[in-house]
């Protein structure tokens, strides 16, 4: 039996890990693990004052259980990778690895006023779509699938928290295990 | 489709142009990494890229300006977008002038790469159909442009409609010269397609190996001159539709690959090891009976009813006369406006001629006709007199017959006195008249050829 398993590191808001883990169940008919990550220091970057999104891949797939198909981890850091100013995520596209940061997911990160609700949906949100991108999915053009692009939070909000159909399907014909 | 477009990321920096390289594919864009100016170059001799993405400072003697320069002389339609770190409005200027298309300076928000991809995306997307239909498209192509009045030709003029937005396969049967391309485009330019590529190919007019690389494209040193990448003809059709014609002359080997795509909408470029993967829809067509040939065993009748799914038989001219006077006059007014000849019309006389012709080269034979007595005549009608080389050529009746192949004289006269008694009604006296032999010799040879009556 394989398990899809969920990590997070130290600083995780649980309560956003546990939304997770309930719809990641659902959603990708296997059975989910959770797994308590490390912390991720050894991935900041000074000069940026955020986390290379590449050195935590290269973590979960060191870490990743021989009876997981799937590690997709969850950290409050900021992450980035060189080219680009920040990542929502990151994930071996038909991989065993990803990693979903919940830094930019919070109103606050923009000078807002907290919104519990909102910033768990967003958690879950970029969830599926990380996950997505393991079972190798790529962007979809239906603003509203969890598989389009996501480049601002107001992205994330517009879309819903689940595959459009087509992304479904294709979901579905992935081999599990 | 994102993964018909192949972009190339150059950064002497490895993680740097993988993970640009991995966030493009999670885009769903076909991405290659080079971690040097003269790799990037080797590449782009071997792949036609549409996009690099081309880092400014890379040591070894080939800095970004350098590469993308060599790079544009493989390729002059390339878009290239320079990245750096150093930013400096004379790096800027020095890019921009040698021909890059962007600039953008590391790290940059992704909606700024992902917009501008797109962009650029666009802009060929539309090049590419825009080269397409100039080339292939001098005039449009609609129903309208059948000429007929022919109820077969309705019927099939109405189907093709109903057709026109469907998906699936049509095969147009027909003799050379009806006009089976004609009814493509005309499906075609009806249906959902109409604003993507129709790209017609003659499977008849190049050698086996030609025309598998001219159908699925190649890759560079697949066979010797294969100097580059090429594009084949079902990439070219992307979203529209593509055309075999003479569809019945194809290779056991192309049967089995057309086969393929027909129905997994995939295939693999000569020499190539990846899978390419197309929305294209076939109309093919053929001067043969493919039912016969599948019969036979030439054609692979998994294939045939794959091609078969809609079935368009167009009738020959013969068949139709009633159609040759409208094509005729429609010819004849259209040939006038371009030779720039005040010819109003054709007289009884030059119809008759027409009219008794058996057309075995069908509509293109009598546009040809009209084409070449246009340009004798000297009056404003044409007469049976500007006519003359085609009553030359036969009568109906006489022309578009040939003899079987490999018959001996024994197999054709039992057939031909066969064929007579049918038509005599088992006449004797009457058939030996038409066969021009005495009614004892005809029986002699009934017997011996043992002909039921």
């Amino acid at each position: 039996m394989k398990y899809f398993y969920l990590g997070a590191t130290p600083e995780v808001d649980r309560e956003a890990l546990t939304a997770i883990a309930e719809r990641a169940g659902a959603e990708f008919g296997a059975p989910v693990r959770e797994i308590e990550l490390p912390g991720i220091d050894f991935a900041y970057d000074a000069a940026r004052g955020q986390y290379g999104s590449i050195p935590v891949l290269e973590m979960l797939v060191r870490m990743c259980p021989g009876d997981a198909f799937k590690l997709l981890g969850v950290t409050e850091r900021d992450l980035f990778i060189p080219v680009l100013t920040f990542v929502f995520g990151h994930a071996q596209l038909g991989g065993r690895a990803g990693v979903v940061s919940l830094a930019r997911l919070r109103q606050e990160f923009y000078g807002l006023e907290a919104n519990r609700e909102v910033f768990l949906e967003r958690a879950l949100k970029e969830a599926l779509h990380e996950s997505g991108h393991l079972f190798g999915l790529v962007h979809c053009h239906d603003a509203s699938c969890a598989m389009s692009l996501a480049t601002g939070v107001r992205q994330i909000d517009s879309k819903r928290a689940a595959f459009c159909a087509r992304c479904a399907v294709r979901m579905e014909r992935k081999p599990r295990g | 489709m994102k993964a018909n477009w192949q972009i190339l990321v150059v950064d002497d920096e490895e993680v740097m142009a993988e993970s640009l390289a991995a966030w493009l594919r999670e885009d769903g864009y076909a991405v290659d990494t080079a971690n040097s100016g003269r790799e990037a170059v080797e590449k782009a001799a071997q792949r036609d890229y549409a996009i690099y993405f081309v880092d400014l400072k890379m040591p070894g003697g080939m800095d970004g300006i350098e590469t993308m320069m060599q790079v544009r002389r493989l390729h002059a339609e390339a878009s290239i977008i320079i990245i750096t770190a150093y930013a400096t409005v004379d790096t800027a200027i020095t890019a921009m002038k040698e021909g890059a298309q962007e600039y953008i300076v590391k790290p940059c928000n992704p909606e700024e790469i992902s917009l501008l991809v797109s962009r650029i995306i666009k802009v060929k997307n539309l090049q590419r159909e825009n080269s397409i239909l100039r080339k292939k498209l001098s005039r449009q192509y609609r129903f309208g442009d059948v000429i007929s009045k022919s109820a077969r030709m309705q019927d099939i003029l109405t189907l093709s409609q109903e057709v026109a937005s469907l998906r699936s396969t049509v095969l147009i049967q027909g003799e050379s010269g009806t006009g089976k391309e004609l009814i493509a485009r005309a499906i075609h330019n009806s249906g959902d397609r109409a604003g993507k590529p129709f790209v017609a190919v003659s499977c008849a007019a190049l050698a086996e190996t030609l025309l598998e690389s001219e159908l699925f494209g190649h890759e560079k040193g697949a066979f010797t001159g294969a100097n580059q990448q090429r594009r084949g003809k079902f990439e070219m059709a992307e979203g529209g539709t593509i055309f075999l014609d003479e569809i019945g002359d194809i290779s056991p080997k192309l049967q089995v690959d057309l086969l393929r795509v027909l129905q997994e909408r995939r295939f693999y470029r000569v020499g190539g090891t990846e899978e390419v993967t197309v929305d294209v829809r076939v109309i093919a067509a053929t001067h043969v009976n493919l039912q016969q040939a599948v019969a036979d065993g030439k054609f692979r009748d998994d294939l045939f009813y794959r091609l078969n799914v809609i079935a368009i038989d167009i009738p020959p001219l013969r068949e139709r006369r009633e159609d040759i006077p409208l094509l005729a006059q429609h010819f004849l007014e259209r040939i006038s406006h371009e030779l720039g000849k005040d010819v109003s019309g054709i007289s009884e006389g030059g119809l008759k001629v027409l009219l008794d012709h058996n057309w075995p080269g069908n509509v293109r034979e009598l546009e040809n006709a009209v084409e070449r007595a246009m340009v004798t005549c000297r009056g404003q009608e044409l007469t049976e007199d500007d006519f003359a080389f085609v009553a030359q050529t036969g009568k109906a009746g006489q022309e578009g017959w040939a003899p079987p192949a490999n018959m001996t004289i024994e197999e054709m006269e039992k057939l031909l006195i066969a064929a007579t008694l049918q038509r005599t009604g088992g006449n004797i006296k009457e058939a030996a008249g038409v066969l021009g032999i005495d009614r004892s010799t005809l029986y002699e040879k009934i017997k011996r050829y043992e002909i039921p009556r």
